[in-house]
């Protein structure tokens, strides 16, 4: 009869091989990158799967949240009769969190999943032993390219949110709102800075990139190899993915945009 | 899909991509006006910086003619010592002054310069000796309560003032 | 100086996890150039076995010996060189299910090797003729049945002209017709290109045919029988018997253990 103790003590020692696990995977990862550098072809591939797969919900979605930002400001701002200022506030909302953040969250569902599913039944179809067995190291040649794929896609695709989310917010306030569409850009461009707003925007996607891209691979990996395994694995994918991509914000917000 | 495809597809994405950050940083962002204009280095120290920030905007007559480079306190005077830079191309005579002055009624603070008539023009290194500082809302109200006071006794002492009501505050 | 055994399994015990032991204290030997058969029900480290021989598991104690080598899995550089002299035929082929028929045959030769395409080329459809798929070369893996794919494996597993070739259930699941293309190939690589062949099966017939040597194991790795085919049809081991002819009920008991007939239903005064 165990007692609670000694099952609390079990579980934490789990929890802490697997976080080991996980890191040494990582590690692994890492490493494998300069060989699968040389394989250039592969990488293109996974960008393709990857980056360009992902181009349409990215867009359609910036665009969207763009409209509504536009709407959902000119109310608020109208009260204070601020509405110049309209395109700056959709522009450093999305362009500090937004772009970087909503990405993220959709790159877990659409691009993490899919990574998951792939490679938890390639290795329920036995294709990693095969691999291996031919003396092919698979995380050069399936691993590293996906994750180079993803870290390359991310920032791009969160470029392209802020960007069409900006082009979207534009329409609504000028054509719909009658918002002015000099005081729109200029506002703007007086106030949002490259390297702060963009330049921060730029590095969270990337860092977001990085853990959505890494947490896919790792719960595809280590899947167990049956249906209920992977349909299991792609669900903490997006889990784990969404919520450190959120803790990740909080803590690079905190670091970036404290005023300096 | 065959490689070649493939490939083309990749290369549109990451120009897609590129073309996003572009706009981004040119349309919507303030990187069109830093260009390569070469600039100058300039000083100046004021009693108050008030919320004046490093990269805060320097104008003339409302026009951008530079940036705030960094605001550090000055160990010797205790003042605030701000260095900016301002386009080579615009000089402004040696006794030019320079105000803290907020854009709109809350809105960021920046540096103005108004030109002086000297015959010599600021050179890489000088500094502004005319400074204002910023104005400092505790200062202004203290101000204009003491002014309130001021014209309280001045109208007591012709009569009935309602002025004295109004003052409201403890002589 | 060469032994005659490709392979020497010393004395390995291992599990998969600490509590069940899969293969204990087990000794074998693979003489070279020879289709050597390993039989046995479910469960008794038929599988386990290919993966201590190629390096995807480490024993818990005992060595594994692959031309005089210890076989270390963790020395990626040593693993890197042994395993392409290997050759490994999965249960259901493995094949690589992104590629077509011609790039998963191609793969060993790309990764490996410094060919041109013309040589890859040839040496590919060479291989996808021995097993009779020559024509398949252009299909995608989605089109190709479960027969085909085993054969498109062979031809992967082939591709570096492997020294040891190492078959997991090549018969399951196989058509008659698909078995015996099957089992005539096994032997007929074999003998052509002078490989070493170790195959994994419960398929009795077939294993017998072709088979130089056979080696009969029950659940823990236990050596039950071992010796060429004619040995192991004619024995008159009870254990050895019951898996030869397929008997339902023997030394390996048909009922799963259970509580006796009148305690799960319930019965009076019915004997159990």
């Amino acid at each position: 009869m165990t007692n609670p103790v000694t099952q609390v003590g079990a579980r934490t020692l789990d929890v802490l091989r697997s976080f080991g696990h996980a890191a040494y995977f990582f590690a692994d990862l890492i490493k494998a990158i300069p060989a699968s550098l040389r394989r250039f072809g592969l990488v293109i591939t996974q960008i393709h799967a990857i980056g360009n797969l992902s181009l349409l919900i990215i867009l359609a979605s910036g665009m969207a949240v763009g409209f509504v930002l536009a709407l959902q400001m000119y109310y608020a701002l109208v009260t204070y009769g601020a509405t110049e200022s309209l395109g700056l506030i959709v522009n450093l909302s999305l362009v500090r969190e937004l772009g970087p953040v909503v990405t993220a969250l959709l790159f877990a569902g659409r691009a993490g999943t899919s990574l998951t599913a792939e490679i938890g039944l390639m290795k329920a179809g036995e294709q990693i032993a095969a691999m291996e067995m031919m003396a092919v190291d698979t995380k050069s040649r399936v691993l590293a390219p996906r994750f180079i794929g993803g870290m390359v896609s991310m920032p791009l695709l969160a470029g392209l949110f802020s960007a069409v989310g900006i082009l979207g917010a534009y329409v609504v306030a000028v054509l719909l709102l009658s918002v002015d569409s000099g005081n729109f850009w200029s506002i703007m461009q007086s106030r949002v800075d490259v390297w702060r707003d963009v330049g921060n925007g730029i590095v969270k996607s990337f860092v977001f990139g990085v853990i959505c891209t890494a947490v896919a691979l790792y719960q595809g990996y280590e899947t167990e190899a049956t249906p209920e395994g992977v349909a299991y694995a792609t669900t903490r994918t997006v889990v784990i993915s969404s919520l450190s991509v959120l803790a990740m914000d909080f803590v690079l917000t905190a670091l970036m945009f404290s005023t300096a | 899909m065959s490689k070649k495809g493939i490939e083309t597809l990749v290369g549109l994405f990451v120009l897609l991509g590129l073309a996003g950050f572009v706009f981004l940083s040119l349309k919507a962002a303030n990187l069109a006006s830093f260009g390569a204009r070469e600039s100058y280095v300039v000083t100046a120290r004021f009693d108050n910086i008030g919320g004046l920030k490093a990269r805060s905007p320097v104008r003339s007559a409302g026009v951008n003619v530079g940036r705030v480079t960094s605001i550090s306190l000055d160990p010797k005077t205790f003042q605030g010592l701000v260095v900016m830079e301002l386009d080579k191309g615009v000089l402004f005579p040696k006794d030019s002054s320079a105000k803290i002055l907020t854009s709109g009624l809350l809105g960021d603070q920046y540096i103005g310069i108004e030109p002086g008539a000297d015959e010599k023009n600021l050179a890489a290194g000088d500094t502004i000796k005319q400074t204002q500082s910023a104005v400092v809302l505790e200062n202004l109200i203290g101000q204009f309560l003491f002014n309130k006071a001021a014209e309280g006794s001045n109208n007591s002492a012709g009569g009935a003032a309602p002025a004295a009501s109004a003052s409201g505050t403890k002589k | 100086m060469k032994s005659d055994s490709l392979i020497e399994i010393d004395r390995v015990t291992f599990g998969y996890d600490a509590r069940r032991k899969i293969l204990s204290d087990l000794s074998l030997r693979f003489g070279r150039g020879k289709v050597t058969s390993i039989l046995g029900g479910s469960g008794c480290g038929k599988t386990t076995l290919l993966r201590l021989i190629g390096g995807s598991n480490i024993p818990d104690s005992g060595e594994v010996r692959f031309d005089g080598e210890k076989v270390d899995g963790r020395d990626r550089e040593k693993m890197f060189r042994m395993r392409r002299r290997m050759g490994m035929l999965f249960q259901f082929g493995a094949l690589f299910t992104d590629l077509t028929v011609f790039e998963n045959v191609a793969f060993p030769l790309r990764e490996h090797t410094e060919l041109s395409e013309a040589m890859i080329r040839d040496i590919v459809l060479m291989k996808l003729n021995a097993v009779g798929l020559r024509g398949a070369a252009k299909l995608r893996i989605s089109e190709v049945t479960g027969g085909m794919a085993r054969r498109i494996a062979l031809a992967r597993a082939m591709a570096l002209d492997p020294e040891l070739i190492m078959y997991d259930e090549p018969f399951a699941g196989l058509d008659p017709i698909s078995m015996g293309v099957a089992a005539n190939l096994i032997r007929t690589l074999n003998d052509v290109t002078g490989a070493t062949s170790l195959v994994i099966s419960h398929d009795v017939p077939e294993c017998m045919a072709i088979s130089d040597y056979v080696v009969l194991l029950a659940p823990g790795g236990r050596i039950v029988a071992q010796g060429v085919p004619a040995d192991l049809m004619n024995s008159s081991d009870a254990e050895v018997r019951q898996f030869v002819k397929g008997e339902p009920d023997g030394p390996v008991k048909f009922h799963y253990p259970a509580p006796t007939l009148a305690e799960d239903f319930d019965l009076k005064g019915v004997a159990p």
